[in-house]
This record gives structure tokens, C-alpha cells and sequence, in this order.
């Protein structure tokens, strides 16, 4: 378990090196794949322990004020998914070395798979919820940048936006989820709230828990009615779609649900709503698929297709449904990951992935047919492949379920769609009539075919010995939903059941519908296009568009460019906010009536009313100063008064300094207009009035409230002693608080290096905007 | 005297205010000039007021005599003091070259310098859609 | 600007006057009312007297160094106060004296290095801003 830890670590740092790696190797890079490769062979060796029923742990404290820990847990459940991640990782980063060839971003490519390699072991590996929604997100953003890895074109970023808004949203949902039942449990380990569920079924908010964290799954695994990001995400490169949209991340969703089966399969909610969501997603995904005519966008409907089947499965809840559910898990992870690397094996031999274009391309590209023979037959669910015992698994589960005929009736229909889209991507393109002749099929190199015939032999391989996944896989795996021992007996052949007869008809279905399917096919596009503008998929930019323009709206309310709203909501507010506190709890106000004022203060205090009055009715420039100067002058000498006399003088210095300023620059600047009219004066002129009382009023509650301050004391006394010093100002600026003071001469040299920099850059801009004084006339 | 201050200072920040609210550049400029007064006021006047008792140290003695003004408020203001002139030098300048460069120095016809004035253009509900279905 | 010939001549006199008092308020701003600031806008008040009455070109040619050098040195030796006494193994900016007063300034220590420092960055932001808006 120590090595899963340090892998996860290891797939950070190298992500972060990829890029180099590719540079400096370039043609070698593929060895990356190396890294995944390790991680499968480990985790192979973990499969009899885990399936003895051991779990391996570890958890290192992270965050625990947050309740954050790094704790990993494999299971029988998180290794199926792990070998999986790992296993098909090792393969897409050969393929994709190979597919992508000489782009320009390949090194990225590497990076980004490799970090969402990671982030995907994480999400499977995490028992701590926080630690899980950290690596979830983490594949949504990785999922982004590959959606978007071919950033110039605007459909590409179009749909990066649209699955990161959509899985973003519901993993925001997921979060609180899961901070509701860390509320009910006092505990963000999985582990902890498996074992509590009594106590969380028996929460009022458990509801609500479980369907925040459903938004969260649905959204990842593209159920009805998030279903439409997941065909759009087809920009990405083929095997990020192979990879990230098939086999591994959108079953994150699927893997979180039959994580928290444990916990909320007792919930009255649970079959309903999970059953009817994945029923809509398996009927509409295969009907939609119908529509397409793009082998990638065919593969993604029946994705989501098949996604909408295990939902469906986990939620029937029973041990047969659930063994169905992770069944289909495997066979679909193996046919689906080999038919989307067939698919681009046909773009990268062909150009294209126009299927009523292609055709009779199997004698040119041997291996991609047989691959793709091969992942078709287990698609449509023929034996002896292992899609034909999850078929057969899936018809035992329905008929023993309540509704059997109902069930079992949309079940058949879903499956007829299944097995006419894999005619189409696996058959049609290969063995066909000949396509149309400029397409010169060719086979590509070894890395491109190898990985989807390593996947479909893999799918007729574990068809044929069925128990190596069932007692290995299907079974640890079971047992992580169910919390107890559960057998799991896979087989071919089962005699004549009723489920044989229904295959039987489905594939006689579905091989009419794909040999009628040119014919067919427009009138179904037309019949879905029809219904378009009521979908999910047009509520997603009207809603988009709506939140944008709200966004406008509110930002040119709130910044409205104009300065004197911005000071006046911050002194309003201001004002209201301290009022509201004085009178909710009134503090004393003592006049203090020591120190009456002296002959001298009272003539000073009058100079500095008079101007302060003079001078927000001033028009004339030269006045202002003479009368903002008379208010400086009036205030140093109250500081001389009041025993400041270093105040004093250095208010006497830069009231002289700032005549002589405001003398350099008096004529350039404009004169005083009266811009305003008289309702926003006298309004400005209260908000100011309350302004001024409200600071009248703080500054007589702090002299009421003056207490002897220690600190005064502290540099008063230690002024000599400790500082050499008898000015104690002085001291305290030099000595005591000399750092501020170094800060404040840094401000100050900044300020001159600002006039500076201001009056001689403006010079220079000057002379440029004169010199082509014509230009903006014409 | 305590109160009399506080009534200065409070009618130094109305006046203050009531300047920074005004269109034109100067008169904010001249907002922020008696700003700075009222400021330097309120933290004088939050210790007590003593006359003729400066913070010294005398010169047969260890200790300050048993009366003293608060050194600390006069150290605060004595670097505002300097800051002020820093802020002011600048904004002068920056508010001449404003001028100089807008030909005006009325805010409400700097409003589009800052933030854009024409409406904000949000895509549309057509260039947001990928796929129909 | 019209040349006054009483204000030159004052100022001629006046200049180097402020620039000795602006010194001797730097020098017993410890212990007396003055200190760094209080002296370097006494002295920048003088300079720019100068400048003023006389002309701000004149003013640079009297200056031995530039304004924004002279910020430049204050800040210095501002920093160089505070690094002396790190090199002694105590705190940034912690005071150290010479045991011995000096004739005429008194104790000497990294305080009055630093007040040296603040002294000059007035002087050198004063005259920079001043000067740069004179001379347009």
C-alpha cells in the first residue's frame, strides 16, 4: 500500500515532468507508459489478498482541523477501477505517442493523461470523502484541458467549458453532500460513514445528502439529464476519449454510487430515483446514438448508453443487479476503450470517421478489423465474448426484478440499439462495400493497432474463462457494495434459458436495424431534432446565457464608474452600520470638562472652522491654498501648544513645501467649475454632515474610554535606559519603531520616484501621440 | 477642549467628504488635503491633551517627569505628516497629467477610461451550443 | 518667473544658515526637539528657496549629487544601520552605541546612522519632486 501512496505522489511530480521528458527523449517518451504499467503489475499482485477479503490501508494526517487526512484504502471495488485506470492508462499512452505523433503537443498530452491517471487511482483509492473530492475534481480539470487540447478550434473550447461547468457544478453539489453527512457523523472517512449508515438513514438530511451527492455522480457519468457533455466531449483527441469518456473517468460516477451503496441503498429514494435515471439515460443514450453518423459520437451515446445501464443496476439493489452492474463495468471498459481506439486507427488511416462514407477498409487495416470484429461482437453481445455474459446477466437481473416485462421490454430495446451501432462502428467501415475511393485505407504502426487488439482479445479471452474475473474481480468487488461474502458464478452457457432466447432476439433486432440503417437513419435525426429545443441540451445555453447576463448587469450596477458613488455608499454605509451599533448598545458619553479651552485655542479654533467653511465654497485657486495653508498653520500651532513642538515644525516645513508645490503647479491646472446641481449638493452635503458627526461621536467614546496605556509608559521609561535617547518621539521613530519608519521613508521615495516617472513618461508620451497628428482624423 | 477638538475634526472630515464627492479633480484633491487634517487631528486628540508638558527627557533625570504629553500618537503623526506631503506631490501630478492628457477634469467624462461604456457583449445562446441534441 | 532681486540675495544668505540648523536639529533630535525629519524638511525648505529664488537649474549645479541619489544613499544607510547590528548577532535594527561620546555630536550609535538615512531621503524626496515639477 506504501508503493500506492508514493504512486500517487510520483504521478504528480510526473506530470509536472512529462513535457520535459518528451522534449529531451522525444520518440522514447512512449516509455512513460512504463509508470502505469508498474502500478498494474503491483496491483495484480495485491488481487489474492484482496480477494481473501483484506482491504489495505494507510492514512497520513493532512488538514485535521479540516478533517482532511490522506488516507487510502484498496478494496475489492477500488481495485477493479484501479487495474482498469492503470491497465488501459498504459495502453492510451502508447496509442496516443503514436496518434498523435508530431503534434506539438504531445508533451502536454503525456502530462495531462498522466496527471488525470493519477487524479482517477486517487478518486478510487480515497476513504477520505474531502481527499476524493480533491481528486475528482482534479480529473474534472484535466478532463477540461483535454477536452480543449485542440484550443484553436472553438468547438473544442466550447465543449471543454461546457463539461467543466456541468461536472464542476455537480462536484460543488457532491461537496456539500458530503459535508452534510460529515455533519451527521462527525467523520469525512467513507469507511466511518459505511459503518454508521443506520445512523444516517436515520438523519432528516440523509435525503438531501444522498441526492447532492447523486448530482454529483450524475453529472460525472453523464445521466439524463447532464447526459449532453459527454458527446460533445468527443473534440478531445481519440484516445482521451477512449480513455477519459469510456472506459475510466465518466465511471467515477458509477464507482461513487457503488461506494456509497453501503450507505444510502436503504434509503426509500435510492431505487427510485436511481433506477429511473439510469433507465431514461440506457433507452435514450442507444436511441440517440441511432442519430449519428461520426464513429466517435456513435461510441458516445452508447457510453452513455451503457453508463444509464449500470446506474440502473445499482439501482435494482439486488446481489444479482449488483454483480450485473460491475460486470457490465469490465466488458464495457474493455470493448468500449478498444472500439474508440479502432475508431481512431480508422481517422488516422482513412481521414475520416464519416461511417456512411466508409466501408471494405478490413483487407487494408487487418488488425484494426480484427480488433474491431472482435470489440463489436462483445458489444452486441455474442458469445464467447464477455459482453454476451453481461447481456445475459442483464436480462436475468430485469426478469427477476418487479415490472419484469416493462424492464425487461426497454432493457430489449436498449440492447437492439447496442447491437446496431456496434454493426455500424465495427463492421460497416471494414467489411462493407468499398468507401468512397479517395480514402486510401492504410495500417498505421504497432502502437496504434496492439492497444485495441490487446483489448478485444482481452474481451474474448475473460468471455471464454468468465470465473477469472468473477472469482477475482466481480466477486472482491461485490463484496464492497454488499458488506458480506457473496459468490459469483459466471458462465457461458447456461441451457436454454429465457434470457438465451431474448439474446436471440435482440440480435436478430439489431441486425436488421444496422442493414436498414442508411435508410432508417434520417428519419430518426429528424424525429430527435424535433424534440432538441425541449432537452436538456438547449436548457444548458439559455441558462448559460441568463447567468452571463446577469453577471453584465449586476457589474455595470456595481461599478459604475463613477468615484463619489463608490465614496458615498462607503461613507452611508459606514455611517448607518456605526449608528446601528451606537444605539444597539450605547456606550457613555462624558464630556470631559477638564481643560477648558484657552483664549489662544478658541482664536485657533475659529481660523480653522472659518477656512474649512471658506474653503468648500472657494473658486478661486489661489484662495484654496491661501486658506487650506491658514488651516495647516492654525493646526501646527495647536500642536505647539499642546506639547508637540516636533509636530509643530514639521507641520510649519511641509505647509511651506506644499505652497511652493501647489505654486509649480497652479496654472496647469484647470480652474474650479461648479459641475453639480443643487439637489446632489445639499444630498452630498448631508451624507457629509452625518459623516463628520459619526467621527465627532467615535472620538469622544475613546477619550471617555482613555485608560492609562502600558505602552506610553514602556517607551516613556526605557526611552533613556534602553535607547540613549531623551526626545522620546524621536526615539520611538528611530529606536523602538524603526522599521516602520524605514517602511514609511521607502513610501515616501516611492512617491517622488512616481512624480517623477509621471511628469517626465508623460513628456515622452506626448511627443509620440503629436507625432502622427492626421492619423485619427481621416 | 477635548470636545471643541472633536467638533473641529468632525467638521474638517464633513468637509472633507463633501469635497471627495465632488465631479471636479481639484476639489477632491482639496478633499483629501483637509482628510489629512482631520485625520491627524482625531489621532491627537485620542490622548490626552496636556499642555506645554513635551515627551522630553530631562536633562538631570532618567525618567520624564510624572506629566507628560503621549509620545506614541505624535510619532504616528509626525510620519503622516511626511507621507501626506508624498500623497499629495503625487496626486497633483497625477491629476495635472490626467488634465493635461483628457482636457477635462470633470469625473463624469472620465467614466469610460476605466470601464468600458458600451454595452458588455455576451455570446450567444447559439454560439454557446455545440450539439443540439 | 520674475527674479526678485531682494529674495536672491536673502536667499543666498539664508540657504547655507538653514542647511547648518537643519544639521544641528539632525544631530540633538535624540535628545532635544528636531530629529531626521524635522531637520531634512529644514533643509529641503532651504534648497528650494534657493531654487526658487535663484533658479532651479542653479540649484543643481550647487547640488554634489543628484536627488534621487541622495534618496538613494539615505535608504542605504538607513538599511546599513539596521545590518550592524545583525553582523553582532542581534535583531535587525536593534541600537548599538560607541561607549565613548564624541566631541560636539555626543553618543554615537546605529540610531543616528539611521536618522542620517531619514534625514537624507527627506531632503533627496523633497528636492526630486520639487525640482522635477520646477523644471518643466
Amino acid at each position: 500500500m506504501i508503493f500506492l501512496s508514493f504512486s500517487v505522489l510520483t504521478g504528480i511530480l510526473l506530470a509536472g515532468l512529462a513535457p520535459l521528458l518528451h522534449r529531451r527523449f522525444a520518440t522514447r517518451s512512449a516509455a512513460l507508459a512504463l509508470f502505469p504499467l508498474a502500478i498494474f503489475a503491483q496491483l495484480c499482485l495485491a488481487i489474492p489478498e484482496v480477494a481473501a477479503g483484506k482491504a489495505w490501508q494507510v492514512a497520513l494526517p493532512w488538514v485535521p482541523s479540516l478533517g482532511l487526512s490522506l488516507s487510502l484504502r484498496l478494496d475489492g471495488l477500488g481495485l477493479v477501477m484501479a487495474l482498469l485506470i492503470s491497465g488501459i492508462g498504459a495502453l492510451v499512452i502508447i496509442y496516443g505517442g503514436a496518434y498523435l505523433h508530431g503534434h506539438p503537443f504531445l508533451g502536454r498530452f503525456y502530462s495531462l493523461v498522466i496527471l488525470f491517471m493519477t487524479a482517477m487511482l486517487g478518486v478510487v483509492l480515497s476513504d477520505n470523502a474531502l481527499l476524493l473530492f480533491v481528486f475528482w475534481e482534479l480529473t474534472s480539470i484535466s478532463s477540461f484541458f483535454l477536452i480543449g487540447f485542440e484550443h484553436h478550434k472553438a468547438n473544442a473550447r466550447a465543449a471543454a467549458w461546457q463539461a467543466l461547468l456541468v461536472t464542476g457544478s455537480g462536484g460543488l453539489a457532491m461537496l456539500a453532500g458530503f459535508s452534510l453527512l460529515a455533519k451527521i457523523t462527525a467523520s469525512f472517512e467513507i469507511s466511518h460513514w459505511i459503518g454508521h449508515s443506520a445512523d444516517i438513514l436515520a438523519h432528516p438530511l440523509a435525503p438531501a445528502a444522498f441526492l447532492l451527492i447523486l448530482a454529483g455522480a450524475a453529472t460525472k457519468s453523464a445521466q439524463f439529464p447532464f447526459h449532453f457533455w459527454l458527446p460533445n466531449a468527443m473534440e478531445a483527441p481519440t484516445p482521451v476519449s477512449a480513455y477519459l469518456h469510456s472506459a475510466t473517468m465518466v465511471k467515477a460516477g458509477i464507482y461513487l454510487l457503488a461506494r456509497l451503496f453501503p450507505v444510502f441503498s436503504g434509503l426509500a429514494l435510492w431505487p427510485m430515483v436511481i433506477t429511473s435515471m439510469g433507465l431514461i439515460t440506457l433507452v435514450g443514450g442507444a436511441l440517440l446514438a441511432l442519430a449519428q453518423t461520426d464513429l466517435k459520437r456513435l461510441l458516445a451515446y452508447t457510453t452513455v448508453s451503457a453508463l444509464g445501464s449500470m446506474v440502473f443496476f445499482l439501482g435494482l439493489g439486488t446481489t444479482l443487479a449488483v454483480k450485473t452492474a460491475l460486470v457490465v463495468l469490465i466488458a464495457h471498459a474493455l470493448y468500449k476503450g478498444a472500439l474508440f481506439l479502432v475508431a481512431g486507427c480508422v481517422d488516422h488511416g482513412t481521414g475520416t470517421r464519416d461511417i456512411t462514407i466508409l466501408g471494405g477498409a478490413g483487407r487494408a487495416m487487418p488488425f484494426t478489423a480484427t480488433a474491431a470484429g472482435l470489440a463489436g461482437l462483445s458489444m452486441a453481445g455474442i458469445a464467447p465474448l464477455l459482453g454476451f455474459i453481461a447481456k445475459e446477466l442483464m436480462y436475468e437481473a430485469t426478469l427477476e426484478a418487479t415490472l419484469p416485462a416493462l424492464l425487461t421490454g426497454l432493457l430489449l430495446v436498449a440492447n437492439v440499439g447496442m447491437v446496431a451501432v456496434a454493426g455500424w462502428v465495427s463492421f460497416k467501415p471494414f467489411w462493407g462495400k468499398p468507401g468512397q475511393e479517395h480514402l486510401h485505407p492504410h495500417e498505421g504502426p504497432a502502437a496504434l493497432w496492439f492497444p485495441p487488439l490487446l483489448l478485444a482479445a482481452l474481451s474474448l479471452l475473460l468471455g471464454a474463462f468468465p470465473q477469472l474475473i468473477g472469482k477475482w474481480l466481480v466477486a472482491p468487488a461485490a463484496q464492497a457494495l454488499w458488506q458480506a461474502p457473496l459468490s459469483v458464478k459466471l458462465s457461458l452457457w447456461h441451457g436454454l434459458t429465457p434470457m438465451l432466447g431474448l439474446s436471440a432476439l435482440t440480435l436478430l433486432l439489431g441486425i436488421g436495424i444496422s442493414a436498414a440503417g442508411p435508410r432508417l437513419q434520417p428519419g430518426i435525426t429528424r424525429f430527435w431534432h424535433a424534440l432538441a429545443k425541449f432537452g436538456p441540451a438547449a436548457f444548458y445555453p439559455r441558462s448559460l446565457h441568463a447567468v452571463l447576463s446577469f453577471a453584465a448587469w449586476q457589474t455595470t450596477v456595481l461599478q459604475s464608474g463613477y468615484l463619489r458613488l463608490y465614496v458615498g455608499s462607503i461613507v452611508l454605509f459606514t455611517v448607518i452600520l456605526a449608528a446601528l451599533t451606537l444605539a444597539l448598545r450605547p456606550s457613555q458619553f462624558s464630556v470631559p470638562t477638564i481643560l477648558p479651552p484657552r483664549f489662544y485655542d478658541v482664536v485657533l479654533i475659529g481660523i480653522i472652522l472659518t477656512a474649512t467653511f471658506l474653503v468648500t465654497r472657494a473658486r478661486s485657486r489661489l484662495a484654496t491654498i491661501a486658506l487650506l495653508g491658514s488651516i495647516g498653520f492654525s493646526i501646527a500651532i495647536l500642536f505647539l501648544l499642546y506639547s508637540a513642538p516636533d509636530l509643530a515644525m514639521v507641520q510649519f516645513a511641509i505647509e511651506t513645501l506644499t505652497v511652493i508645490l501647489f505654486v509649480l503647479v497652479l496654472y496647469r491646472l484647470p480652474k474650479f467649475k461648479q459641475l453639480s446641481s443643487r439637489a446632489t449638493k445639499t444630498a452630498d452635503m448631508l451624507l457629509a454632515l452625518m459623516g463628520g458627526v459619526l467621527m465627532t461621536a467615535l472620538m469622544l467614546i475613546v477619550s471617555a474610554h482613555n485608560s492609562d496605556s502600558h505602552l506610553t509608559r514602556y517607551f516613556a521609561e526605557s526611552s533613556l535606559p534602553l535607547a540613549n535617547g531623551r526626545n522620546i518621539v524621536n526615539v520611538i521613530l528611530v529606536d523602538f519603531r524603526g522599521f516602520d519608519t524605514l517602511g514609511e521613508i521607502t513610501v515616501l521615495a516611492i512617491a517622488a520616484l512616481g512624480v517623477f516617472s509621471l511628469v517626465r513618461l508623460a513628456k515622452k508620451g506626448g511627443q509620440k501621440r503629436q507625432a502622427p497628428p492626421t492619423g485619427g482624423k481621416q | 477642549m477635548v470636545l471643541l477638538l472633536a467638533i473641529t475634526a468632525g467638521v474638517l472630515f464633513a468637509a472633507a467628504i463633501y469635497m471627495i464627492l465632488r465631479r471636479s479633480l481639484v476639489k477632491i484633491l482639496v478633499g483629501l488635503l483637509l482628510l489629512s487634517y482631520a485625520v491627524n487631528l482625531l489621532l491627537f486628540n485620542s490622548a490626552d491633551l496636556i499642555p506645554a508638558r513635551p515627551p522630553l527627557v530631562a536633562a538631570d533625570s532618567l525618567l520624564p517627569p510624572t506629566i507628560y504629553a503621549d509620545p506614541v500618537p505624535q510619532a504616528l503623526i509626525l510620519t503622516a505628516i511626511v507621507i501626506g506631503f508624498g500623497l499629495t506631490a503625487f496626486a497633483v501630478v497625477l491629476m495635472r497629467q490626467v488634465y493635461s492628457t483628457l482636457g477635462t477634469d470633470d469625473l463624469n467624462e472620465m467614466r469610460c477610461t476605466d470601464i468600458p461604456c458600451q454595452e458588455v457583449e455576451i455570446a450567444s445562446e447559439e454560439e454557446l451550443m455545440e450539439d443540439p441534441l | 518667473m520674475q527674479r526678485s532681486i531682494l529674495l536672491s540675495a536673502a536667499a543666498h544668505y539664508l540657504m547655507p544658515l538653514m542647511l547648518v540648523f537643519s544639521i544641528f536639529l539632525l544631530i540633538r533630535g535624540h535628545n532635544e526637539v528636531g530629529g531626521g525629519f524635522a531637520g531634512g524638511l529644514v533643509a529641503a525648505s532651504g534648497l528650494m528657496l534657493y531654487g526658487i529664488a535663484i533658479s532651479p537649474a542653479a540649484l543643481r549645479k550647487l547640488l554634489p549629487i543628484q536627488p534621487h541619489l541622495i534618496v538613494g544613499i539615505g535608504l542605504l544607510s538607513a538599511l546599513l544601520s539596521g545590518a550592524i547590528p545583525m553582523l553582532m548577532g542581534k535583531p535587525f535594527l536593534t541600537g548599538q552605541w560607541l561607549k565613548t561620546p564624541l566631541p560636539v555630536i555626543g553618543k554615537v550609535g546605529t540610531p543616528l546612522l539611521f536618522d542620517t538615512g531619514v534625514y537624507l531621503v527627506v531632503i533627496g524626496v523633497v528636492v526630486w519632486i520639487l525640482l522635477t515639477l520646477a523644471e518643466e
